[in-house]
């Protein structure tokens, strides 16, 4: 049985349990960052205006989210604000499993941007469904800041799942074209998939000291059994499992994508990091 | 209603629709590289709403359209094709992280002194649009100031940013109420004065924007670039240099700075993504 954490002082208490928590925020709050911002480079160009609209709201509260997790992390005292967290780290420092850091497609989104709506939506439903059975666990998190947290969050997320489980059936069902672009999204974002299940190094600790309780098996398992659903019902091939990656997203090992995510993203930051924007 | 008002209403209507989906395109690409979480937030919200914006418009359109065997599709291709254009203040560069700000700041309230005529015109439902849209645009006002505000008490060189930004940004301002009266531009005043869909001629707009926007930008400590501006206060009217209207012809050909560059975005998003809105128009051809 593990022991309630009410606070960060408990929490900073214990060495074990600060250094798990931390990793595990970490990783909390890259996934939702660097997914919520290629999100944003969908802006203006989505495949028609309401769906626009739709995605700017998912890309909103998946940054807002990451802030949310920061913001645990500055509790902690690893930095002095969210901003310092989001856009002060080298991408070594990221905990973002490597499948959120991927471009939307080929170009840059400024410049010949030729994003693919298959693999968008493939990426984003196997993340959020993974993120649904995260928050799940992490509502019955020891460390109650987090609790409290993944329960609001999850609130939100509902929706972002409703609406990427409607498009994959849409475009399962739809016609040879559609079920085409789906399965070459699948397809891709599947390379990359088994880096989202890594915990990192601290991976049996968060699970042993109850900070997400069941750990790796139980959010695999969970995610499987629902993925397969969703598969069976949209009449899709399961793919099989996973294979291993190679890189380890959650270990700070990351492609050059993240590089250019981040290049991009604090670009007006890193003109005077100190200044205030 | 009469032939000539209608089209006149789809000419403005669809105009500003376009406008609103156009005018996300300069201030989108700032959204990635906002450079904090919380702008990164405000923005993609602002943004959000320029396009619910062109969203609620164009289905005032549609119906416009719809007597006439016409559709949304058929107005987005009048953009690509050059039948429908959109706002001139749109095909302006915005180069940096202070145009942003200027354009949330300026553009939204100049854009809020032409709404604010508007929604006074005499066709409903453009009126009740146009009511939502105002509510929102005020919004953004602050948003653009905040970002203002932050870069003019900032460091030297967030200033001078500002500075600069503003510099770029005057003459467009100038040129987003239209021409002056009497100038072969303005033929289009006069049937919207009779139809009531307009009670007041761009200059007397541009007059309103001087009166409200020339203090707050001076006392932000910036210099607005023209030696020759100042308020006459016996008739409160404001003196200023005519910008050059050429170049406002030339945006009318879509011949702007960046005209060109952001019909090609729209139209091949619009085309690679053809697919997408196939999938969501016609039934399913696969039995599952």
């Amino acid at each position: 049985m593990t022991a309630r954490i009410e606070t960060p002082a408990q929490a900073l208490a214990d060495p074990a349990c600060r250094r798990a928590l931390v990793e595990l925020l970490y990783q909390l709050a890259d996934d939702d960052l660097a997914l919520g911002h290629r999100d944003s480079e969908w802006m203006g160009l989505a495949p028609h205006i309401e769906e626009d609209v739709a995605f700017a709201s998912i890309a909103q509260d998946e940054v807002g989210h990451a802030n949310a997790y920061y913001a645990l992390l500055v509790d902690l005292g690893e930095a002095e604000s969210a901003d310092a967290l989001a856009y002060g780290r080298s991408p070594g420092e990221w905990r973002c499993a490597v499948l959120l850091e991927r471009p939307n497609g080929p170009g840059h989104y400024l410049k010949d941007p030729q994003f693919d709506w298959g693999y968008t939506i493939a990426r984003h439903y196997l993340y959020d469904l993974f993120e649904m059975v995260r928050l799940e666990a992490l509502m019955e998190s020891a460390y109650l800041p987090l609790a409290q947290l993944a329960a609001k969050v999850r609130r939100e997320e509902r929706y972002h799942l409703l609406h990427m489980e409607t498009w994959v059936k849409r475009l399962a069902r739809h016609s040879s074209v559609s079920r085409a672009r789906l399965q070459a999204g699948l397809e891709k974002a599947w390379v990359d998939l088994y880096g989202l299940f890594s915990l990192g190094p601290e991976g049996p600790a968060m699970a042993a000291l109850g900070l997400l309780p069941g750990g790796r098996d139980r959010l695999w398992q969970t995610w499987r059994e629902r993925a397969q659903a969703l598969f069976a019902e949209a009449g899709l091939p399961w793919p099989g499992d996973p294979s291993p990656v190679m890189l380890d997203g959650r270990a700070g090992q990351h492609s050059a994508d993240l590089e250019a995510l981040l290049a991009t993203m604090t670009e007006v930051y890193r003109l005077d990091p100190a200044a205030r924007w | 209603m009469p032939d000539d008002y209608r089209q006149y209403l789809i000419r403005l209507i669809a105009m500003h629709g376009i406008s609103e989906i156009m005018g996300a395109l300069p201030e989108k690409e700032w959204v990635p590289r906002a450079p904090t979480l919380h702008r990164k937030l405000a923005i993609m919200a602002k943004v959000q709403d320029e396009l619910g914006h062109g969203q609620l418009l164009l289905r005032v359109a549609e119906d416009l359209v719809a007597p006439l065997g016409m559709n949304r599709e058929d107005l987005l291709n009048g953009l690509f094709k050059g039948t429908i254009h959109f706002h001139n203040v749109f095909h302006m560069p915005a180069p940096t992280w202070a145009d942003a700000g200027i354009i949330g700041w300026l553009v939204d309230g100049a854009a809020i002194i032409t709404q604010g005529m508007l929604v006074q015109g005499s066709y409903a439902p453009y009126c009740r649009a146009l009511e939502r849209i105002i509510a929102e645009e005020s919004f953004h006002i602050q948003h653009g100031e905040s970002i203002c505000i932050a870069l003019a008490e900032g460091t030297k060189a967030q200033r001078q940013m500002l500075q600069e930004a503003l510099n770029r940004w005057w003459e467009p301002l100038l040129f987003f109420f239209g021409p002056p009266p009497k100038s072969e531009l303005t033929k289009h005043q006069d049937l919207g004065l009779m139809y009531r869909l307009r009670n007041r001629t761009n200059e007397e707009l541009r007059q309103r924007f001087f009166h409200k926007y020339v203090p707050r930008i001076q006392a932000l400590g910036l210099t607005i670039p023209d030696p020759n501006l100042r308020l006459d206060k016996e008739t409160n009217t404001w003196h200023y240099t005519q910008p050059d209207w050429s170049k406002f012809k030339a945006i009318l050909r879509n011949e702007g700075p960046m005209s060109k560059a952001r019909l090609i975005l729209r139209h091949s998003a619009w085309e690679q993504n053809r697919w997408v809105r196939e999938v969501l128009s016609t039934r399913a051809a696969v039995a599952v």
